[in-house]
């Protein structure tokens, strides 16, 4: 017991990669600040612009969301990292990776945030839009309080799966936290590192979780 | 060349494609392999763990709890790359695919978990009781009253759900699987062509847009009457 606790939870080890760790934390953190926010007003694009209903223009957002949702973001990231430079385009690492992200985070948030505008009435809109508020005032300011809202379960659950999925980011080597537990693993011989990002990763979403957990119970109760 | 020449012999390259169709349709096959393993083994634990959460024994339903949790919380790469990684130390040494195939469906059966739960909570408590009130025991209940009920709700979002973790399949590429990812990339590098890149891109969706699909019309099917 005593010896796989030296491996797995090694002090002297720990204290010595600790601050490479928390550089790592730091660029999972600005990944997610940048990702979280940009898929979000890109779901928010592809919602309010399928809820004009204009029928061609539906076909391509419904053909964009689930092609991007039947995509692995993982694959997505790797063909764009190591295919675009094929086209004499060199694009920055953490270019690449927004954009990976972009075009899969928005396409969730987009099929979130749609199924949260049609669940508010039409009836709704029609009122909104023959008191004289214009369709884009409507939009903002009598739909989507109340969709995002209705959605919310749903927002904070694939805010979490961003979150988790910044850790695919390891695998064009940009210094966050996996990539960086990785690297302290292999230069030390020992996974204490791995595991105390494991421990960094429960930490930060399992209050998340908990929070989701509770509020979907509740809205299950409502049925 | 033209640029649109040039664009053509890199990204769709009749030669290129010729040589390496074989590795990509072997990765093809190991990554729908796995992926129907991890189904097969995520969503009956899922529901065995829910079934036993509803009889309410503290100290296990706990542990259902934390397990849930934690397989929620942890992301799934990292979860293969501590079982990969790190257990080798202790002399827990498993192959590439047992990893990637136990972190996904560990992962899968806590979400499956959450799901079901949800869908049991959801059946009202008067009906197993009534049941009770009729001779039938408690595990019969829950069996033939609760569980088609709460399956039934869970059916829309498991579909997602399933579809987005068996994704995940291609993080086994972390690890040296050779699924379809890793063949790819693996071609792509030796021919120094990125042609084996766009047959793997294929190969994701001719294996995923029509569980996509699927799902959609599950979505309408089952639809939640608000």
């Amino acid at each position: 017991m005593d010896q796989v606790f030296q491996v797995f939870f090694n002090l002297a080890i720990i204290e010595r990669v600790w601050p490479f760790l928390l550089a790592g934390l730091g660029m999972t953190a600005l990944l997610s600040l940048l990702v979280v926010p940009l898929g979000l007003l890109g779901g928010l694009a592809v919602a309010v612009a399928h809820s004009r209903g204009y029928r061609r223009l539906n076909w391509l957002l419904i053909a964009y969301v689930d092609f991007f949702r039947a995509f692995p973001p993982l694959v997505l990231l790797v063909l764009i990292y190591f295919g675009v430079p094929f086209l004499g385009i060199d694009l920055p690492k953490f270019a690449a990776v927004g954009l990976a992200f972009f075009l899969n985070t928005s396409s969730y948030y987009g099929e979130i945030i749609r199924a949260g505008i049609e669940s508010i009435p039409r009836g709704q809109m029609d009122a909104a839009l023959s008191s004289g508020l214009r369709y884009r005032q409507a939009m903002l300011w009598v739909i989507l309080p109340q969709a995002l809202r209705n959605v919310l379960p749903d927002l904070i659950g694939n805010t979490v799966e961003v979150i988790k999925l910044t850790t695919i980011a390891s695998v064009v080597a940009l210094p966050e936290l996996l990539n960086n537990a990785r690297l302290a693993q292999s230069l030390t011989y020992n996974p204490s590192p791995i595991v105390l990002a494991a421990g960094i990763y429960l930490v930060i979403l399992w209050p998340l979780v908990r929070l989701l957990s509770r509020l979907e119970h509740k809205s299950m109760a409502l049925h | 060349m033209t640029p649109l020449e040039r664009f053509l012999f890199s990204f769709f390259n009749g030669d290129v494609a010729a040589r390496y169709w074989p590795d990509i349709l072997q990765g093809f096959l190991l990554t729908t392999y796995l992926g129907l393993a991890v189904i097969a083994a995520g969503i009956p634990l899922g529901l065995l763990l829910a079934s036993v959460r509803s009889f309410r024994w503290l100290p296990i339903n706990a542990l259902i709890v934390v397990f849930a949790d934690v397989f929620r919380a942890l992301p799934p790469l990292m979860v293969i790359i501590i079982l990969f990684f790190a257990f080798p130390y202790v002399e827990i040494s498993m192959s590439a695919f047992v990893a990637t195939w136990i972190a996904l469906t560990l992962v899968l059966a806590a979400f499956a978990e959450e799901i079901f739960w949800a869908g049991i909570l959801s059946v009202p408590h008067g009906q197993l009781e009534a049941a009770r009130a009729l001779g039938l025991r408690r595990i019969q209940g829950l069996v033939f009253i609760v569980l088609p009920q709460a399956v039934r709700l869970a059916i829309p979002p498991l579909t997602n759900r399933v579809i987005a973790i068996t994704k995940g399949t291609a993080l086994g590429s972390v690890v040296a699987l050779h699924e379809i990812l890793n063949e790819a990339s693996s071609a792509a590098s030796n021919s120094g062509n990125a042609t084996p890149m766009m047959m793997g891109a294929a190969a994701y969706l001719v294996l995923f847009v029509p569980f996509v699909l699927f799902g959609r019309w599950v979505e309408t099917r089952f639809a939640w009457k608000r």
